[in-house]
C-alpha cells in the first residue's frame, strides 16, 4: 500500500479496495517500525488519527467523500494544531499546545484526510539540514549518515520512506525544494500568498509560503488543490481562484520555453550534480521544449540579501516568544528581565539566536540604511531579474542545490557554508515566484533535484511540466532501500 | 532671566469601533480580564493581522476635519520593544508614512486672540494592554484586553507656548474628535490621554532647549499642572547650572510633581521597519469624498453660526457648542419655541446646565427634554407664567412632575393678567400701609420694592410684573 | 564588519537573550562572518532603486468593523505559564 501514490490510494479509497482505517494503521506501523531510523516525527498522533480516518470512512459511506477524504498525511511542526503540541522543533515550544488550527491544517482536516503526526524540522525552520531541532536531527532514508536537508526535512524524509504518502513543508529560502531534492522526492513552494500564513509559526513574513510535499507532482497538484486559496484571516493571502491542478496535467510540452540561468550552472555547482541536471533538460528536449540561455544577473546577492531580510523579520517574529502567556519560562526569574533573557536564552537554540541578533542588528539605529534599506532594494533587483527573463521564456530551471545531500555535522561549525547551500533556492522567495523540485537522477546513492520556477501564480503549468518529465522517467519511483 | 515654554502634545484617542484595530476581539471597556484578549491580541504563534475598514475611515474623517492631508498610501511598522503589557514583543503602529499629516486647529487665548497650532501627523496604532500592580505574591498581573484596541495618535507642534495654551488645544481637540464621533473622550477610561513633550529656552533664542517627555496623562487639570510643573523644574535645573536630560517622565497627581521613569529610561532602540504582516494601506479619493459627506458641522463653524444667526455673544456661542449634544438640544429648543433664541439660550446656559452639573447627568438623558424646556418657554413668551414662576415649573419637570403646562395646572402657577384683579390687590396693600404709602410719596424711592414683594406675596407671585408695577407707579404716584 | 564583545553584548540585550560569557567569541565570530556575507550587497549602486518591502504589489485588504471574538481565556491560559484570576503573571514591573 505504501509504494501507491496518492493518487492511487486516493483511487483506491474510491474502490474501495481498502478503507482509511486500514490505510492510516498501515502508516501508523511504518512509522513504528522505521522512523526510529529516522527521527523524522516530532509527535505522532496515532489516536486522533484513527479517529480521523473512522470519521472519514463513515463520510465516504454517506458518499460525501472527495478525492483526498481519508487520505493520510503529516504536518510540518510548524504548523499549529489544534489540542495537538506545536514545537517547531525548540524547547521554546515543546510545551506549546496549540490552542487552535492553522488554516492549512483547517483545509487538510475539511477534505478529510487524516494527520499522521508532527514532523521534524530544523528550529523554527531556520536551517538547511535538519541538525537545529530541539528533538535531533532527521536522518536521509537514502543514506542515514547524510542530512535530509531542511527546514522540511522530516516530512521529505518521511515521504521519501514512505511513512506517509505526503506531507506539507512551508519554504523561506528552499526550505521545502532543497529537502525535497536531497531526499529524493517532489515539492512544490507556491506563489507567495497563494496558500495562507495563518497559523503557520511565522519565520519571515514577507517570505514564508507553505507547500506540499509527495513522491509525485501529480500528488502535489491534488494536495496544492487543497491547501490553496484566499484566507480572510491572512492579510497576505490574494484574492484569487484556485485553478483544478490535476486538471491542467494533460498538456504537452511542444514548443515550451525553458530557460536555463547560466549563472546556476556556474563555480560552486557540484559536476556531477550539473551532468544529472543537464541530462533532464535534454529529456525536456525530447518532449519538445525549446532550451534558451538566459542570465539572473544577481543570483550571487540573493542569499547574502535573503540574510539581512529574514533574520530581520525573524527577531521580530520572534519576540512574542517571551515566557509569559505560553511555551518556555525559565526557573525562578529574580526580575522581568531576568525573565525575558533567561526564557529565551535558554528557549532558543544557538542557529536561531544567531539569527536573531543578525537581525537585531540590521535594524538597530544607525544600520538600518545600510543593511535593511539595501535588502530591501536588492530584492527589487532581483525581482527584476526574474521580470525580464519570464518575458522571454515560460519556466526557469536548474539544480535545486548545488550538491547532493552532505553528510551530518559537516557544515555545522560554518553557518555561511550552510547558508550557501540555499544558494538556488533563494532568489524565488525574495521574488515571491513559485518553484519546485523534482527527483532527477542520482550521484552514487544520493538524490538530485531539478528545479523549476515558474511565474507568478503559475503553479498549473510547473505542476504540469513535472508531470510530463515524470512520464517519461521513474526517478520519483525509486524508492531508498531498508524502509521496504 | 526670561524664559520661554514650548510644548508640544502627543494625544492618544482611542477609536470608537465595535471591534480592534487587527481583530474582531470586543473593544467594550470594562470586562473581566483578558476575557476580551482573541488568539490574535494576545499574539500567539502564527496569528496574523487584519485591518479594520472603521479605523481607516475614522482616522480619514479626522484628517479632513482638521484641514490636513489624507495619506493616499499610508504603512504600518513594528515598533520592537519588549514589555508585560505588549504580547508580541512589536507594536504595530505608523512610522514613516502616517494616514493624516499637516493639518491645524485653532485656539482661543485669554486676550480673545486666535492662535493655530499646528497638527504633524495623526496615525494608527495599537494599544497594548495594562499591567495590575496589586500584590500577587510579588508578581504583577497582565490584563490584555486592551491590547489592539484602536488609537489615533494625534502629534502637534511644538507651537504652545503656556500649560493653559496646551490645555485650550487639547479641549479642542477633544471636543473635535467627540463632535465627529470618532471617540467618546472618556478620560477616566483611558479612552483620551496626552504625553506632553515640554522645554523651556531663554526668551529670544531660536534654538528648542532639550525637552522631557510626561507620558500619560488623563485629565485636563493634570496637563496645566504637569506643565507647570515642568516648567519650573527645568528652569530651576538651569538656574541652578544643571542640564535637562532628555527622558521620560511621569506626573503623579498625589505630589504634584513629575518624576523620571526609571525602567524605560535606557536608550531605545525601537527597530522600526514595515510590518511584512501588513500591506500598503491605499486610500482612493472616493472614499475620502464618501468621508466627507459624513462630516458634520464642525465646531468652529457652529460657534460663527450661532453667533450670526441667533445673535448670541461670543462666549454664550462657544459655550452652547462646547459639546454637539448641547449645541443639538439649545438648536431643538429654539426650533420649537420659534424664536427668542437669547432667552432660549439663557436657560440652557442657566437652569438646564446648573441642574446636569449639580446632579452628574448628561444632556442627553436630562430628564427636562429639549421640548418640554421650549414648552415652557413658550408659556414665559405667552405671559402665562413670569420668568421667576419658570424657575420653579423647571425645577418641577425635572423632578419628573410632567410637562409645563401639567405643573403650571396642577400648583395653579398661572400669571394673574386680570387688570381688575391686580388693582383690587394694590388697593387693599396701599390701604394696609398708610405709613409706609406717605413715606414713599415724601421721597423714599426705595420703598416701591416693598410695594412690590407685598403684591406678590398675596398673589404667590402670580401677579404679572409689568402690570403690577405699572399700577402700583400709578396709586402711588396719584 | 567585525563585531567585538561589547557589540555582541548590546545586540543580545536589545534582543533579551542569554548569551553564557563563553559563548561570546564564537558568536562574535560567527555573526561577523555573516555580516561579511551580508556586506557582498555593498557592490552593487542601488541608487534610485525602489525598496521592495513585498513579493505582491497589493494593497491592505479592509475588515468589516465586526466582533467575531469570544471568550476564551480558559482555553488560551491552559496553557500558560502562570496565571491568577484570570491575570499572567510576571515579576513584578517597577515603573
Amino acid at each position: 500500500m505504501h509504494d501507491k501514490t496518492l493518487a492511487e490510494l486516493s483511487a483506491g479509497l474510491a474502490a474501495g479496495e481498502f478503507s482509511s482505517v486500514e490505510l492510516t494503521r498501515h502508516f501508523l506501523g511504518r512509522i513504528e517500525r522505521f522512523d526510529g531510523q529516522l527521527n523524522s516525527f516530532i509527535t505522532v498522533t496515532a489516536e486522533p488519527a484513527l479517529a480521523q480516518a473512522l470519521a472519514a470512512d463513515e463520510r465516504r459511506r454517506r458518499g460525501e467523500a472527495g478525492p483526498l477524504t481519508g487520505i493520510p498525511l503529516a504536518q510540518k511542526d510548524i504548523f499549529c494544531t489544534d489540542g495537538v503540541r506545536t514545537s517547531c522543533a525548540s524547547k521554546m515550544l515543546d510545551n506549546f499546545i496549540a490552542p487552535y488550527d492553522a488554516t492549512v491544517v483547517a483545509q487538510c482536516n475539511a477534505a478529510g484526510m487524516v494527520m499522521l503526526g508532527k514532523t521534524n524540522m530544523d528550529e523554527f525552520a531556520m536551517g538547511s539540514s535538519n541538525e537545529t531541532s530541539y528533538f535531533g536531527p532527521v536522518k536521509n532514508p537514502w543514506d542515514t549518515v547524510a542530512v535530509p536537508g531542511g527546514s522540511s526535512g522530516g516530512s521529505a524524509a518521511a515521504v521519501a520512506a514512505r511513512l506517509t504518502p505526503a506531507a506539507t513543508g512551508t519554504d523561506t529560502g528552499g526550505s521545502i525544494r532543497q529537502p525535497a531534492a536531497l531526499c529524493g522526492i517532489s515539492g512544490i513552494k507556491p506563489t507567495y500568498g497563494r496558500v495562507s500564513r495563518y497559523g503557520m509559526i511565522a519565520f519571515a513574513s514577507s517570505l514564508d509560503q507553505a507547500g506540499p510535499m509527495a513522491r509525485t507532482a501529480e500528488d502535489c497538484a491534488l494536495l496544492l488543490g487543497a491547501i490553496a486559496g484566499f484566507d480572510p484571516r491572512d492579510s497576505t493571502s490574494v484574492e484569487r481562484e484556485v485553478p483544478d491542478y490535476r486538471a491542467a496535467l494533460g498538456n504537452d510540452l511542444k514548443g515550451l520555453k525553458i530557460g536555463l540561468p547560466k549563472e546556476y550552472f556556474g563555480a560552486g555547482l557540484d559536476p556531477a550534480v550539473a551532468q544529472a541536471v543537464e541530462a533532464a533538460i535534454n529529456e525536456y528536449r525530447k518532449l519538445g521544449a525549446e532550451v534558451v540561455e538566459i542570465s539572473l544577473p544577481n543570483t550571487g546577492l540573493a542569499v547574502p540579501t535573503y540574510y539581512v531580510v529574514a533574520p530581520a523579520e525573524c527577531s521580530s517574529n520572534l519576540s512574542r516568544m517571551d515566557g509569559v502567556r505560553f511555551g518556555y519560562r525559565c526557573d525562578n526569574p529574580k526580575d522581568l528581565e531576568d525573565l525575558y533573557k533567561r526564557s529565551r536564552g535558554e528557549g532558543f537554540g544557538p542557529e536561531v539566536k544567531r539569527r536573531i541578533m543578525i537581525g537585531t542588528y540590521a535594524l538597530s539605529a544607525g544600520y538600518y540604511d545600510a543593511y535593511y534599506l539595501k535588502a530591501q532594494q536588492m530584492r527589487q533587483l532581483i525581482s527584476d531579474d526574474f521580470r525580464r527573463a519570464f518575458e522571454t521564456v515560460d519556466v526557469i530551471m536548474g539544480p535545486t542545490s548545488p550538491t547532493v545531500a552532505f553528510n551530518a555535522g559537516e557544515k555545522t561549525d560554518d553557518p555561511v557554508a550552510m547558508y550557501l547551500a540555499d544558494v538556488y533556492t533563494i532568489a524565488a522567495n525574495l521574488a515571491g515566484l513559485p518553484g519546485m523540485s523534482i527527483p532527477a537522477g542520482f550521484v552514487g546513492n544520493r538524490p538530485v533535484g531539478l528545479q523549476l520556477i515558474g511565474n507568478y501564480f503559475d503553479e498549473a503549468r510547473l505542476l504540469n511540466v513535472a508531470h510530463q518529465y515524470q512520464l517519461t522517467t521513474d526517478w520519483h519511483q525509486r524508492a531508498p532501500q531498508g524502509f521496504e | 532671566m526670561d524664559w520661554e515654554t514650548v510644548i508640544g502634545l502627543e494625544i492618544h484617542a482611542q477609536l470608537a469601533t465595535r471591534s480592534k484595530i487587527f481583530s474582531g476581539a470586543s473593544t467594550a471597556f470594562g470586562a473581566a480580564p483578558n476575557t476580551q484578549a482573541c488568539a490574535v491580541d494576545l499574539g500567539l504563534p502564527g496569528v496574523l493581522p487584519v485591518l479594520n475598514r472603521e479605523v481607516v475611515r475614522m482616522a480619514a474623517k479626522f484628517g479632513l476635519a482638521i484641514g490636513a492631508t489624507v495619506a493616499p498610501r499610508s504603512v504600518f511598522a513594528r515598533k520592537n520593544y519588549f514589555y508585560p503589557d505588549l504580547p508580541k514583543g512589536y507594536q504595530i503602529s505608523q512610522y514613516e508614512l502616517p494616514v493624516v499629516a499637516n493639518g491645524h486647529i485653532d485656539i482661543e487665548l485669554e486676550d480673545g486672540s486666535t492662535k493655530r497650532i499646528g497638527v504633524t501627523r495623526a496615525h494608527l496604532e495599537e494599544d497594548a494592554g495594562k499591567s495590575l500592580h496589586e500584590d500577587f505574591h510579588g508578581m504583577t498581573g497582565i490584563d490584555l484586553n486592551r491590547a489592539g484596541t484602536p488609537l489615533l495618535e494625534i502629534v502637534s507642534e511644538p507651537d504652545m507656548r503656556s500649560a493653559r495654551e496646551a490645555v485650550a488645544y487639547m479641549k479642542r481637540i477633544h471636543e473635535l474628535v467627540r463632535y465627529i464621533e470618532i471617540c467618546d473622550g472618556n478620560m477616566q477610561e483611558g479612552s483620551f490621554r496626552c504625553d506632553a513633550n515640554v522645554s523651556v529656552r531663554p526668551k529670544g533664542q531660536k534654538e528648542f532647549g532639550t525637552r522631557a517627555e510626561i507620558k500619560n496623562i488623563n485629565s485636563f487639570r493634570f496637563v496645566e499642572k504637569a506643565i507647570d510643573y515642568e516648567v519650573e523644574r527645568q528652569i530651576a535645573l538651569i538656574e541652578s547650572g544643571g542640564k535637562v536630560v532628555q527622558e521620560t517622565r511621569l506626573y503623579d497627581p498625589d505630589r504634584d510633581e513629575t518624576r523620571s521613569m526609571r525602567a524605560k529610561e535606557e536608550a531605545n532602540d525601537y527597530r522600526y521597519f514595515p510590518d511584512p504582516d501588513l500591506l500598503p494601506v491605499v486610500i482612493e479619493p472616493s472614499f475620502i469624498e464618501a468621508v466627507r459627506a459624513t462630516l458634520p458641522e464642525l465646531p468652529e463653524a457652529k460657534r460663527q453660526r450661532f453667533v450670526s444667526e441667533y445673535e448670541l455673544f461670543p462666549y454664550d456661542a462657544g459655550f452652547l457648542t462646547a459639546s454637539r449634544e448641547l449645541a443639538d438640544y439649545f438648536e431643538a429648543v429654539v426650533k420649537a419655541v420659534g424664536a427668542e433664541a437669547k432667552l432660549c439660550a439663557n436657560w440652557v446656559m442657566g437652569d438646564l446646565s446648573a441642574s446636569l452639573n449639580r446632579d452628574g447627568k448628561d444632556v442627553s438623558d436630562s430628564p427636562v427634554s429639549s421640548a418640554m424646556l421650549a414648552g415652557m418657554i413658550r408659556r414665559i413668551t405667552d405671559n402665562t407664567i413670569s420668568g421667576k414662576i419658570a424657575k420653579e415649573v423647571f425645577e418641577a419637570m425635572w423632578n419628573g412632575e410632567g410637562d409645563a403646562d401639567a405643573v403650571i395646572d396642577k400648583k395653579g402657577l398661572r400669571q394673574i393678567t386680570d387688570t381688575d384683579a391686580i388693582e383690587k390687590i394694590v388697593d387693599e396693600i396701599l390701604a394696609a400701609n398708610p405709613d409706609n404709602v406717605a413715606a414713599y410719596r415724601s421721597g423714599k424711592d426705595k420703598l416701591f420694592g416693598f410695594f412690590v414683594g407685598q403684591a406678590m406675596k398675596a398673589t404667590q407671585g402670580k401677579a404679572n410684573p409689568q402690570q403690577l408695577n405699572d399700577l402700583l407707579k400709578k396709586k402711588l404716584s396719584g | 564588519m567585525a563585531l567585538e564583545r561589547k557589540d555582541v553584548e548590546n545586540i543580545a540585550h536589545l534582543a533579551r537573550l542569554a548569551i553564557s560569557e563563553a559563548d561570546i567569541p564564537e558568536y562574535a565570530r560567527n555573526l561577523s562572518s555573516i555580516l561579511a556575507l551580508v556586506e557582498q550587497m555593498s557592490a552593487v549602486d542601488t541608487t534610485g532603486v525602489h525598496p521592495m518591502a513585498h513579493p505582491l504589489d497589493a494593497t491592505q485588504r479592509l475588515r468589516e468593523d465586526v466582533v467575531t471574538e469570544t471568550d476564551q481565556r480558559e482555553h488560551f491560559q491552559a496553557i500558560a505559564p502562570a496565571v491568577e484570576a484570570g491575570l499572567y503573571l510576571v515579576p513584578k514591573v517597577i515603573e
